[in-house]
């Protein structure tokens, strides 16, 4: 199987101080569903950064699409959701301007946008179910709605590999439902690698094929099933 | 007044920079940068310094010395671990340090220093318009031509950078347009008041628009109309024409308040 993400005994520390990670070794498949979960402080942002090549891992390798992840050619292919991601700052920044970003690295980095990169980008706002929301103001939509923006930001740059920093801090349990079944569709029907990184991932846990468990190293790899019990999230249903 | 040679080239350049400086300040304020216009002002007056100093063109050396300050804010903040403000401090601590030596040194503590300082309708040369009109007009291209980068990285640079796009290249242009604006701007605003003129018609087209773009669009008329009604009384009231132009983007900004204020109600 050819791999999206490749962490072979990684340990990372932040400016000399105590190890955040201590031998990771991790292995994503291209087009597998993973949730990266684990207790706040217990690296998992960490961990995703080392992935992205946003921090050099202190000991061991990262890779990307099987290339050296701080030098991975094949970044355009890759979407990043980041933690509590941001609505602009002063401005009132609308729905398809934010979508329009996203399509920035596939398309020319001057001038305007082409045709086919704006039907791209319409594309992606009705997919998340926001065209009728596309000219609002960002900062006028919950936070569910404002998190389905983003992820349509994320898929105007058709990417292959789709990775989310706890994506449903600050929205209520009915959006984080409706934003884990639209992450399933996009798994299903376009094949993308998501790695979907959060403290609780009840919501997501009937969708992914794996689990992997962070605290300062990987303490669970395996089958939503497989978990022990006290890692289940109650305040979601389990198929 | 437009019979008058002095007025024409007033107008001509502040034309200019009421349009050059709100749309370079536009992104300043969204990065949250607003001060760093005052920062990279504090180092142009080092440079105007050195240009009595040496005996040449103080825009020139102002120009120089804000483009160094600038890529030193944003070479400090980006890969020095100094926190943006701190970068600022930095910067602008050093640069206002410096000029007061050199100033001083010059011996040039006297009225002309006084028009870079505040600005002045009088001191505009066809020199100071051929450098604003050709330098504005190459930094007015290129913000439109990387608008729509500048807005992804403005947007989620941590995303950008992940997507492989030239982050810091994008932000060493928007330090150099920057430090560009203040440089050509301070004959007309002077340096203690240009960063005003980047950054008040951007905060009271926020509380207007309905978009990115069209707070760009807004604050961009509203430095226009600023400057070129703020001349226009500065010759008439003989009032300081750097004052008076924010005096007025100022009142843009209480006026856009009040506006937003009756639309929230209605």
């Amino acid at each position: 199987m050819s791999l999206a993400v490749e962490l072979r005994d990684v340990s990372f520390a932040y400016h000399g101080g105590p190890p955040v990670l201590e031998g990771v070794d991790l292995a994503v498949g291209l087009g597998e569903f993973v949730a990266i979960a684990g207790p706040n402080g217990g690296g998992k942002t960490t961990l995703l950064r080392v992935v992205l090549g946003l921090e050099q891992p202190t000991s061991g390798s990262a890779s990307l699409f099987c290339e050296p992840a701080a030098r991975c050619s094949r970044r355009s292919a890759i979407a990043y959701l980041a933690q509590r991601a941001q609505a602009g700052g002063e401005a009132p920044v609308t729905v398809r301007e934010v979508v329009s970003a996203g399509r920035l690295a596939a398309g020319p980095l001057f001038g305007q946008l082409r045709r086919s990169d704006r039907v791209i980008v319409d594309e992606a706002i009705a997919r998340v179910g926001l065209t009728a929301s596309a000219a609002r103001p960002l900062r006028t939509l919950s936070g569910g709605m404002q998190q389905r923006a983003f992820i349509a930001k994320a898929l105007a740059a058709k990417p292959e590999l789709l990775v989310l920093d706890e994506p449903t801090t600050g929205v209520d349990a009915a959006s984080q439902e409706s934003l884990a079944e639209l992450l399933a569709e996009l798994h299903g029907e376009l094949g993308v690698t998501i790695l979907y990184v959060s403290h609780e991932f009840g919501a997501v846990e009937k969708f992914v094929q794996r689990v992997v468990l962070v605290r300062g190293g990987i303490v669970f790899d395996g089958a939503p099933h497989e978990l022990p019990g006290l890692w289940h999230d109650p305040s979601h249903s389990h198929a | 007044m437009l019979d008058l040679e002095f007025m024409r080239l007033a107008f001509a350049v502040g034309a200019i920079v009421g349009v050059l400086a709100p749309a370079v300040g536009f992104f300043l304020v969204q990065r949250r940068q607003s001060l760093v216009g005052d920062g990279i002002g504090h180092v142009a007056f080092a440079g105007v310094a050195a240009g009595y100093l040496l005996h040449i063109s103080p825009v020139l050396t102002a120009l120089v010395a804000s483009v160094l300050g600038a890529v030193a804010i944003e070479l400090l903040r980006t890969r020095g671990r100094a926190a943006g403000d701190q970068a600022l401090a930095i910067v602008f601590y050093t640069g206002i340090a410096l000029g007061v030596v050199l100033v001083s040194s010059a011996g040039a503590l006297n009225v002309n220093l006084f028009q870079y300082l505040f600005g002045s309708i009088l001191t505009v040369t066809r020199g100071d318009l051929v450098l604003v009109a050709a330098l504005g007009g190459v930094a007015l291209i290129a913000l439109a031509a990387s608008y729509r980068a500048l807005v992804s990285v403005t947007l989620d640079e941590e995303a950008a950078r992940v997507q492989g796009l030239p982050v810091a290249a994008l932000n060493v242009l928007v330090a150099i347009m920057a430090a560009t604006t203040v440089a050509l701007s301070m004959r007309i605003v002077g340096i203690l008041l240009v960063a005003a003129l980047m950054v008040l018609p951007v905060i009271a087209a926020g509380r207007v628009a309905w978009s990115m773009f069209s707070t760009l669009v807004i604050a961009v008329g509203i430095g226009l109309v600023s400057v070129l009604v703020g001349l226009t009384t500065s010759y008439y009231a003989d009032l300081p024409p750097g004052g008076t132009i924010v005096l007025f983007a100022a009142g843009s900004f209480l006026l856009c308040s009040v506006v937003d204020a009756v639309r929230r109600r209605s």
